[in-house]
């Protein structure tokens, strides 16, 4: 299947310290994967360079699709949920590659919003405000807006971090839902029984890339032992990148 | 009778009454709805800063060409501007974050200000600059005041999804759409246009009250954004209207007297507002079984 995302020896970081170090893959079309590693393995991080919000230190990302065609749950959700908006209102936004800055919410569009409000059962929450929510119907919340965004590549940080099982599980059929539609899911996953039950493929993160591919051969203990082995720290003294260097009198 | 003496006769009586009535009623159209997003942005004090930021513009267009309508407005529309979008630049390209780099901006324009007028030797007096005159509105100032306010309104229409998204979820409206950056461009630049249309009426100092007080009174008695946008903007110009009376008949300045009245409908409003008013509070209505 093409390729709908390249990682060509990418490196993402923070104030010239990389948190994704040298990432070469790729990304197919329709693919889901899981993205394991520890905490500081540079998840989150990889999944911002993959939307666009951070820019990459050195190396690229290549993306087969418009920017706008990527849903995007990051983990903690920058959310002012003291802002006065009901449930629907908000889920609605997610239909703003439709709607725009002038379109209105129609009847059709009602119906979608009403729609995925009922698959991740908030069916009547729509009058509540936002900042009424729980934890676990905030996630459902969210769900129900990367639902409406209809996107092809859909990322999801942690989706089910504080998350109780039930929900979990509500959730998860939504994911297993947008795979069977043929959309490119990444997930980063704390849960390795849940990432070998659902996710084929997985990318085993720290920093570098210690394993990608098939969720059983990458999944071994060695591979997770290694990944424990990464360094979180952030070391001031550290020299320059040497293979950057390398990479850029290649290039 | 003695309400009619009291609450209309003024108006009915004296042309600079009905005038300035109708400067408020302007503002307020304008100022209030752009209050609301400066609250619910945590931006409240950047108006503050912001009216610090046009007072040498105002200056200068002073020191130009006098007691000059366009001049000044010109003058504090220019230096607004320059400190509003140099801030955000900076705030959205750099780590530093938008109080921090407003601070710098306005502090530096307010310097700057000084430092031109004080070359210039000129005593001017800049009463007028800080405190305004709102019974003192002519034909062309209140025709400036209106068009600000319809520009207000008409921009503010056109980026008010934007603006709601990235007030609410900022990372989502980076990620369906370039709008975030010009759309907050924008309302800076709305907020200038707003302040200088107050300093006007009101005068530097106190401009950015008429738009901050009805946001914070709404505030207590709405839970949604549409119904706090039109409660503000009936309070300022209720706040308006009450404070022109009784700056008439107790010879109160206007610009202060149009404040406090605003000001007594926020208390009035923190006690007994429907929302978390203290009132309130203390006697809750039953809770709900469900």
């Amino acid at each position: 299947m093409a390729a709908q995302l390249q990682f060509r020896d990418v490196t993402l970081g923070y104030d010239r310290h990389p948190a994704v170090h040298h990432l070469s893959g790729e990304v197919a079309s329709g693919a889901l994967i899981a993205v394991v590693g520890p905490n500081g393995a540079g998840k989150s991080t990889l999944f911002r360079g993959l939307v666009g919000i951070l820019k990459p230190l050195a190396g690229s990302i290549e993306r087969g699709l418009d920017i706008r065609d990527i849903a995007y749950l990051p983990q903690t959700a920058d959310i002012d949920r003291s802002f006065p908006i009901s449930v629907f209102d908000f889920v609605g936004t997610g239909l703003w590659r439709s709607t725009g800055f002038f379109g209105g919410i129609g009847k059709s569009a009602r119906g979608k919003i009403a729609q995925a409000l009922a698959s991740v059962g908030l069916t009547g929450f729509e009058n509540r405000n936002i900042g009424t929510l729980s934890g676990g119907q905030m996630q459902r919340m969210l769900f129900a807006r990367v639902l409406l965004q209809d996107a092809a590549l859909i990322v999801l940080d942690e989706p089910f971090n504080a998350i109780d099982t039930k929900t979990s599980a509500d959730l998860l059929v939504l994911v297993r839902r947008w795979h069977s539609e043929k959309r490119t899911v990444l997930a980063a996953l704390h849960d390795m029984d849940l990432v070998r039950g659902n996710f084929p493929e997985t990318l085993l993160l720290a920093r570098g890339k210690v394993a990608w591919g098939s969720t059983p051969d990458v999944l071994t203990a060695e591979n997770l032992i290694e990944a424990r082995r990464m360094c979180e720290a952030f070391d001031d003294g550290a020299a320059p990148c040497v293979a950057q260097d390398t990479a850029s009198r290649a290039a | 009778m003695v309400l009619y003496d009291a609450l209309i006769a003024p108006f009915t009586e004296f042309e600079f009454m009905r005038r300035a009535l109708a400067a408020v009623i302007v503002l307020a159209l304008g100022g209030a709805p752009i209050g609301v997003f400066l609250m619910l942005r945590r931006m409240s004090l950047v108006g503050d800063a912001m009216a610090h930021a046009i007072l040498p513009g105002a200056a200068i267009g002073f020191l130009v060409s006098g007691l000059n309508l366009f001049a000044m407005t010109t003058g504090g529309l220019i230096a607004g501007f320059m400190v509003a979008i140099l801030a955000g630049v900076v705030a959205r390209n750099t780590e530093l974050k938008e109080d921090a780099s407003l601070a710098t901006f306005y502090l530096t324009s307010l310097a700057l200000g000084v430092t031109i007028v004080s070359i210039k030797g000129t005593n001017i007096d800049l009463l007028h600059v800080l405190f305004g005159d709102i019974l003192a509105m002519d034909d062309p100032t209140l025709l400036v005041i209106a068009f600000n306010t319809t520009v207000t309104l008409v921009v503010l229409a056109v980026i008010y999804r934007p603006l709601v998204i990235e007030c609410v979820d900022p990372v989502f409206l980076r990620t369906v759409s370039r709008a975030g950056a010009p759309a907050h461009l924008a309302f800076l630049a709305l907020v200038v246009v707003n302040l200088v249309n107050g300093f006007h009426a009101l005068g530097t100092l106190l401009a950015v009250g008429l738009m901050i007080l009805p946001a914070g009174i709404a505030r207590f008695w709405s839970r949604d954004i549409t119904g706090m946008i039109c409660i503000a903007v009936i309070s300022a110009m209720v706040s308006g209207y009450l404070g022109l009376v009784l700056s008439f008949q107790t010879k109160v300045p206007s610009g202060p007297a149009i404040i406090l009245v605003a000001a007594a409908l926020y208390v009035v409003s923190v006690l007994f507002g429907n929302v978390s008013g203290l009132v309130r509070q203390m006697f809750p209505a039953p809770h709900l079984e469900a």
